[in-house]
């Protein structure tokens, strides 16, 4: 009956997007539950590894996941101070 | 066997309060003996909604620290001798709030009623999480809208996991109840289908309740709907809902845009 009516209803009917971009949604958001916050963790691990060899603003490590349809990327963006290279030469 | 139903839906304003006080006052009026729990510290209303607001002395947080006797916070209701209300807090903090507390509030609970129906805060913090702790049961409200099917699907989630009855690898029963349906906007496409919200959710379906200038009517008087206007399509919607509720087998219906047509031509102004 409901999708009869749907039919009718003519194209602009949004309840179907409505549905398809819920089930993907929850379909991600319900994989992601119960599970350790991913991104701090990695924030936090790769925050430990650079600080080993460069001083880092810890507020300045920006760990960022984009989702996409197929493919989802992780974003890693990390200010260093100047003389980065230098700090680097010493410790090689 | 008493019976503890929290009633959640992480969003605000999809009629978590009206709902509580409907399904409560409909049990009531089935000979249950009911108490209704506002764990809304801070922001109370289900006192306004039974319209018992001027009668609150003492509170859940007062019986919590041991201020009050919980006879002393029960406030028993002016038309059904079966409906009680233990009111929230208004002035608190909510961390005042204890697990323990709540369990042996509602242990105690247990002992007198048949039905102890804790009206849950939106959200997904320590006051929606403590009123769903102890549920049996749990009446999802869910408004046919996406955001509101999203944060269903997240309480759904926290019932599955955070309750005591999870925690002892048991089930709480889950009941999603559609509230502000719209057929007009249903029937043009506007709305996601009542299927595809079950579908999602994967819930069995506990009722649908037109949205309607009843249950805001009922609201500015101080009474639940099933008492206020007991012949409105909100009403017998709340009313059938109650009665699956109990275990009754009560066909679903889809509110349709002919019946508020009815409604107009009996002269009663529905949605």
């Amino acid at each position: 009956m409901m999708n009869l009516l749907r039919l009718f209803s003519g194209r602009d009917a949004s309840a179907p997007v409505a549905r398809e971009r819920l089930q993907i949604l929850l379909a991600h958001e319900r994989g992601l539950r119960g599970q350790p916050d991913l991104l701090g963790l990695l924030r936090a691990e790769i925050l430990t590894a650079v600080s080993r060899h460069v001083t880092l603003d810890p507020d300045k490590v920006i760990v960022r996941m984009d989702r996409g349809k197929h493919v989802s990327t992780l974003e890693v963006d990390i200010e260093v101070p100047n003389g980065f290279e230098r700090s680097l030469a010493a410790a090689g | 066997m008493a019976k503890v139903l929290v009633v959640t839906s992480g969003k605000g304003g999809v009629g978590k309060t009206t709902s509580t006080a409907a399904l409560g006052a409909a049990l009531a009026q089935m000979g249950e003996k009911v108490v209704v729990v506002d764990f809304d510290v801070g922001l109370r209303n289900l006192d306004l909604v039974l319209g018992a607001e001027r009668r609150v002395v003492f509170d859940l947080i007062n019986v919590v620290q041991g201020v009050a006797k919980l006879s002393q916070a029960l406030i028993r209701d002016k038309r059904l001798e079966n409906l009680w209300l233990l009111p929230a807090s208004q002035t608190r903090d909510k961390d005042a709030l204890t697990e323990e507390g709540v369990g042996s509030i509602i242990a105690e609970l247990r002992t007198r009623f048949d039905w102890i129906l804790c009206d849950s805060p939106a959200g997904i913090e320590r006051g929606a999480t403590l009123a769903m702790r102890y549920a049996d049961e749990a009446v999802i409200v869910t408004n046919p809208e996406v955001s509101s099917v999203r944060d269903s699907d997240r309480i759904i989630g926290m019932l599955d996991s955070k309750t005591e009855k999870a925690e002892k690898g048991r089930r709480v029963e889950k009941h999603v109840l559609i509230t502000r349906y719209d057929a007009a906007r249903a029937s043009r496409g506007e709305m996601i289908s009542i299927e595809d919200i079950l579908e999602i959710l994967a819930t069995p379906l506990l009722g649908i309740i037109p949205e309607s200038q009843d249950v805001l009517r009922a609201s500015n008087v101080g009474s639940p709907v099933t008492l206020n206007n007991a012949a409105s399509a909100p009403a017998r919607a709340y009313t059938d809902a109650t009665r699956r509720l109990m275990g009754e087998t009560v066909p679903m219906m889809v509110p349709t845009e002919r019946k508020g047509l009815m409604d107009r031509l009996l002269g009663r102004r529905a949605a």
